[in-house]
């Protein structure tokens, strides 16, 4: 599990790297979100990874302490989650002015030269 | 009596932040009104900020619960404190008193270019008491992201092609970063398993060598992450646009956003790599002392090669914060009671410089900057005409602005008698004061690079301010005289004044900033302190 998660952060931190690098303010937005999925996961794993285990608390008594998984970084995730929404609709609604003032989705507001 | 003063701790989070959502119903037409409950919200924070200082300077045991507030009555290391030490409440005291001069000045004329002006202030301001005041890794993220969501729509403030333009890249670089803050973070919880700044100290000096590693690699990334916000070198690319491009009030209050990341890079630095830190301690001092010095030599060569007077001031902010992060990477402790004095120094003269630009350029053509450079390079095309004018009047309202323009320039550059070089002098004094023996030898390289770039970096910026200073005042071409109401130039004089003050006043100044610096370097005092903070109550 360990393997298919890392590759998964890995996967979607590349891609998502990769398109912020991009000239169009599009991709732009979507390697922003890619790249926030990839750091929710990675928060997320950093509780450890456990299958089967009660946050702290078993259903109707105590739960046993060597086995339990960690609920802070999940309290953690959700923040960011709602924090990285929020800014991806700012972004967006930069986005969708800036291409209103410049009448180009690139980056800096103009065509480069020959296009890319 | 105890109880109330205590609360006044979170006070500079919870007051902006419930005036700013106030403010949102009130229509947008009633602007003297918003801007009124706006004013009061900004006075009322800084004169608890004034409060808290005070008590803060009077030292152990006078502040209220020792300066811990512990949120929803959880104690440390489990629920979320806000700390309240020497530094924090200087920090609160320079953010508010700024927020307060730029939001007088933006009631004149700003706060109409665009909607709800005053709630992203307020957003502003109690995002970035939030980051002083609290004493969790994670909560710092929450009043981060709250500043700088606060801080996205403030730069947009206006709109226009170009500050859009500034602002799409500000945005996209700015949440970059943070999502290098979250993976720090995560990595140092997931190495210590906690986020408590005063636990982590604790625990850093027993700690396992495999999660030592991890925890070296998280704080890396969220230095990253900071040094964004501070404007170190290879990653400040965004910053002078974006601070020429946001109103001149909105760019006033940004000239703390830069300081908000040396903040957080000093205390954790301290906090968690100081002395104390066993293995680890001065972990990336290097970098930052590099990092540092090609943040100066970047800002002085952008200094000198602007031409307007907006990028000039957006560069001398990077001057300002190189200039910090190496005096915090150089690692001597006798010189942070100086750059702590810099600090305050800088910001408050950056900011009154960008208030005072907007009013200065207001009689200027939009054509002006072009031409004067035009007439740099080619000579002036009619220098034998004007000599009949022998003696004329300058305007009173020029030679007022010209004044503040005299001042600002001093107090950049670091020219006696003003706290600028007061500042420069104290960090240079921490610097060759070496307690053991006074031998050249100790002073290493880097130490000479340093003093060379401090003052280069301020005949620069005295080269710089002359030449925009003569083509503006004396050389004007065609200029009008600027319409300036009273509650413009109220807030660059205050500013100025108050950079007047701290140069009258710089024996007390330094004792506090000393205090303050003697209180950094012994973190595990306060660390303690945070975590055997007793439950309100009693309990």
């Amino acid at each position: 599990m360990e393997l298919i998660l890392s590759a998964g952060i890995g996967a979607l931190a590349a891609s998502g790297i990769y398109l912020l690098l991009r000239p169009r303010t599009y991709q732009v937005v979507i390697g922003l979100s890619l790249l926030s999925y990839a750091v929710n996961l990675f928060i997320f794993s950093m509780g450890r990874l456990r299958v089967n285990a009660p946050p702290v608390l078993e259903p109707g008594g105590v739960g046993d302490l060597l086995r339990y998984t960690d609920p802070v970084p999940q309290a953690l995730v959700l923040t960011a989650i709602v924090i990285g929404f929020a800014m991806t609709a700012l972004f967006l609604v930069v986005l969708l002015v800036s291409r209103g003032f410049t009448g180009t989705d690139h980056v800096d507001g103009r065509e480069p030269p020959r296009g890319d | 009596m105890t109880d109330w003063l205590h609360h006044l701790l979170v006070l500079p989070v919870l007051l902006p932040l419930a005036v700013a959502a106030v403010l949102i119903p009130i229509d947008e037409r009633d602007r003297t009104l918003k801007g009124a409950i706006g004013f009061a919200s900004t006075l009322v924070v800084f004169i608890v900020a004034m409060i808290l200082m005070r008590l803060a300077a009077a030292g152990d045991g006078s502040l209220p619960g020792d300066g811990v507030y512990q949120l929803g009555n959880w104690p440390a290391p489990f629920g979320i404190v806000l700390v309240l030490d020497r530094l924090s409440a200087l920090m609160l005291c320079l953010a508010s008193g700024l927020a307060l001069a730029a939001q007088v000045y933006s009631m004149a004329r700003w706060h109409t270019a665009g909607h709800h002006f005053h709630s992203l202030f307020q957003l502003l301001v109690a995002g970035l008491n939030g980051a002083f005041l609290t004493g969790d890794l994670f909560n710092l993220f929450v009043f981060f992201e709250m500043m700088l969501a606060a801080s996205y729509g403030l730069l947009l403030h206006g709109s226009g092609p170009l500050r859009v333009k500034a602002g799409l890249h500000y945005v996209a670089i700015n949440l970059a970063a943070s999502s290098l803050f979250l993976i720090g973070v995560s990595l140092i919880y997931g190495a210590t398993g906690t986020l408590n700044m005063a636990d982590l100290a604790q625990r850093l000096a027993t700690l396992a060598p495999e999660s030592r590693r991890l925890v070296e690699t998280g704080a890396a990334v969220l230095g990253v992450a900071f040094l964004v916000k501070a404007g170190m070198w290879p990653l400040s690319f965004w910053l002078p646009t974006a601070y020429a491009a946001a109103t001149p009030p909105v760019a006033a209050v940004f000239a703390i956003l830069t300081k908000v990341g040396i903040y957080v890079i000093l205390r954790l630095h301290l906090l968690v790599f100081g002395t104390a830190a066993g293995a680890s301690a001065g972990f990336g001092q290097d970098w930052l002392l590099a990092g540092g010095m090609l943040t100066i030599a970047f800002g002085t060569i952008g200094v000198l090669a602007s031409q307007a007077m907006g990028r000039l001031a957006a560069y001398a902010v990077l001057v300002s914060s190189g200039t910090l992060l190496a005096a915090i990477g150089l690692g001597r402790p006798e010189m942070l009671a100086g750059a702590l004095l810099y600090l305050v120094s800088s910001t408050l003269t950056i900011a009154a410089f960008f208030l005072l630009i907007e009013l200065v350029e207001r009689g200027r053509d939009a054509g002006a900057d072009v031409l004067a450079v035009t007439m740099e390079a080619y000579g002036d095309f009619d220098e034998d005409e004007e000599e009949e004018e022998v003696g004329v009047a300058i305007p009173g309202t020029m030679a007022i602005l010209g004044l503040c323009f005299c001042v600002c320039a001093i107090l950049l550059s670091g020219l006696p008698p003003l706290s600028g070089f007061i500042a420069k002098f104290a960090l240079l004094r921490g610097l060759f004061d070496l307690p053991e023996a006074k031998e050249a030898s100790t002073i290493s390289a880097a130490d000479w690079i340093y003093v060379a770039l401090l003052i280069l970096s301020g005949l620069a910026a005295m080269i710089a301010m002359n030449r925009v200073g003569i083509r503006t005042f004396w050389a004007s071409i065609e200029g009008t005289i600027p319409r300036v109401v009273v509650i413009e130039i109220t807030p660059v004089a205050v500013l100025l004044a108050a950079c007047v003050f701290l140069s009258f006043q710089a024996g007390p100044a330094m004792r506090y900033m000393q205090a303050t610096a003697d209180d950094l370097l012994a973190p595990l005092i306060l660390s303690e302190r945070v975590l055997s903070a007793p439950r309100a109550g009693g309990k």
